[in-house]
C-alpha cells in the first residue's frame, strides 16, 4: 500500500503542465513539433498573461500557435519565429524578459538586495562580537539575585 | 548619522509602495504597443462578400488620416463602439477603414447590415488572423490612427466611446493633420 502511494506520488511529480494544443494543430514532423512547442513555451499568451500560448486555450493563443507552426515549415529558424512575435508585441510576449538597460532593475535587483541585506547582517554580527563583555554583578545584584532563585525554588 | 541609517529600509519601502500603488490602478491588458511610429503592415484584405469594396491593402491607407478598426460579429464590445463609429462617419472628419478579424464571411456582412455600417473600407482577416499579428492586436476592438504616409502614430485599446473620441482620438487627428 505505502509501495503504491509512494509510485503515484512520484508519478505526480513526473507530469508535465497540460499542453492546450489541439492533435489536428500538431506538425507530421516530430523534430518540427518540438521545436514548436519549445518555441511556442516561452511566449506569452497577451490575453491570459500567465500563460504561455502552448498551454492556452485562448483563440489568440490558438492562432499563434499556428502561426509559429507555419513559419517553421517555411523554414525559419527558432530565432527568426521568436523575432517575428517580438517585433509585434515586444518585450512582454517574451516569458523570459530579455536582459537590457531597461529590465536591469528586474534582473539585478533580487541580487542587489540580497547582498545589501547580507552585508548589513553581518555588520550587525560583528558590531556585537566586538561589544565589549557586560560588567559582572554587584554584590547587592548577587543578592537580590539569590533571593529570586530561592523564590522560584519554593513554589 | 547613525540613525539616518535605520531609515533607509523604510525610503526602500516608500519606493516600492509607490511603484506598487500605482501598479493596482493600471490595466494589466493594456500593453504598450511596439508598433508606434512604424508603417503599417503589409496587407492585402479580401472584402467582404456583397459590400461592394475591393478589401483593404496597405496602399489605401496613405494621402490622408485613417482610422483603422479591428473588429468582428463574435465581439461584444465592438457593439459598445458601434453607435460612436456610426456617428464619426456621419461627421466625415476620418475615414474608418474595418478590418474583420477572425470572422466568417457570411456572418461578418451579416453584422453590418444589422448594426450600420460606419466603415470606409473592410477586409477580412481570417484565422489565424495574420494581419491581426501584424498589427500587434491582443483582442477585440482595438484602432490605430495612421497618418498620411502610413506610419501608425496611435493604439487605442477597447470600444472608442464619445469621450475616447473627443479626448484621445480628435486631438491627435488634428496634430496628425498639421
Amino acid at each position: 500500500m505505502r509501495r503504491l502511494a509512494f509510485l503515484a506520488a512520484a508519478l505526480t511529480l513526473l507530469a508535465g503542465p497540460a499542453l492546450a494544443v489541439d492533435p489536428s494543430e500538431m506538425l507530421k514532423d516530430p523534430k518540427l513539433e518540438a521545436r514548436a512547442e519549445k518555441i511556442g513555451g516561452g511566449l506569452r499568451c497577451m490575453v491570459c498573461q500567465s500563460e504561455s500560448i502552448e498551454e492556452s486555450n485562448a483563440d489568440l493563443a490558438r492562432d499563434l500557435r499556428v502561426i509559429v507552426r507555419q513559419r517553421l515549415q517555411a523554414g525559419d529558424s527558432d530565432q527568426q519565429v521568436i523575432d517575428y512575435l517580438h517585433s509585434r508585441y515586444g518585450d512582454y510576449v517574451l516569458l523570459d524578459p530579455p536582459f537590457k538597460a531597461k529590465t536591469l532593475v528586474l534582473w539585478v535587483g533580487p541580487f542587489v538586495l540580497l547582498l545589501a541585506a547580507g552585508a548589513a547582517g553581518l555588520g550587525v554580527l560583528r558590531r556585537r562580537a566586538a561589544a565589549p563583555p557586560a560588567p559582572p554583578l554587584t554584590p547587592d545584584e548577587e543578592r537580590r539575585l539569590d533571593a529570586l532563585l530561592k523564590d522560584a525554588g519554593k513554589s | 548619522m547613525r540613525r539616518l541609517l535605520y531609515l533607509i529600509p523604510v525610503a526602500v519601502l516608500g519606493v516600492l509602495a509607490v511603484f506598487f500603488i500605482r501598479g493596482l490602478g493600471r490595466d494589466p491588458r493594456i500593453i504598450p504597443s511596439v508598433l508606434i511610429n512604424k508603417p503599417v503592415p503589409q496587407m492585402n484584405l479580401a472584402p467582404l462578400p456583397g459590400r461592394g469594396d475591393t478589401g483593404l491593402a496597405t496602399a489605401d491607407l496613405k494621402g490622408r488620416v485613417h482610422l483603422v478598426d479591428i473588429y468582428g460579429s463574435w465581439c461584444v464590445s465592438c457593439l459598445v463602439e458601434h453607435p460612436t463609429l456610426l456617428d464619426i462617419q456621419k461627421t466625415g472628419r476620418v475615414p474608418i477603414e474595418g478590418i474583420d478579424w477572425r470572422d466568417e464571411p457570411v456572418k461578418g456582412a451579416e453584422w453590418l447590415k444589422r448594426h450600420g455600417d460606419p466603415y470606409d473600407r473592410v477586409g477580412m482577416d481570417p484565422a489565424p488572423g495574420y494581419t491581426a499579428v501584424n498589427f500587434g492586436v491582443t483582442g477585440a476592438p482595438e484602432s490605430f490612427l495612421v497618418d498620411k504616409q502610413g506610419i501608425i502614430r496611435l493604439k487605442y485599446i477597447g470600444p472608442i466611446t464619445p469621450e475616447v473620441w473627443e479626448k484621445v482620438l480628435l486631438p491627435k487627428i488634428r496634430e496628425l493633420e498639421k
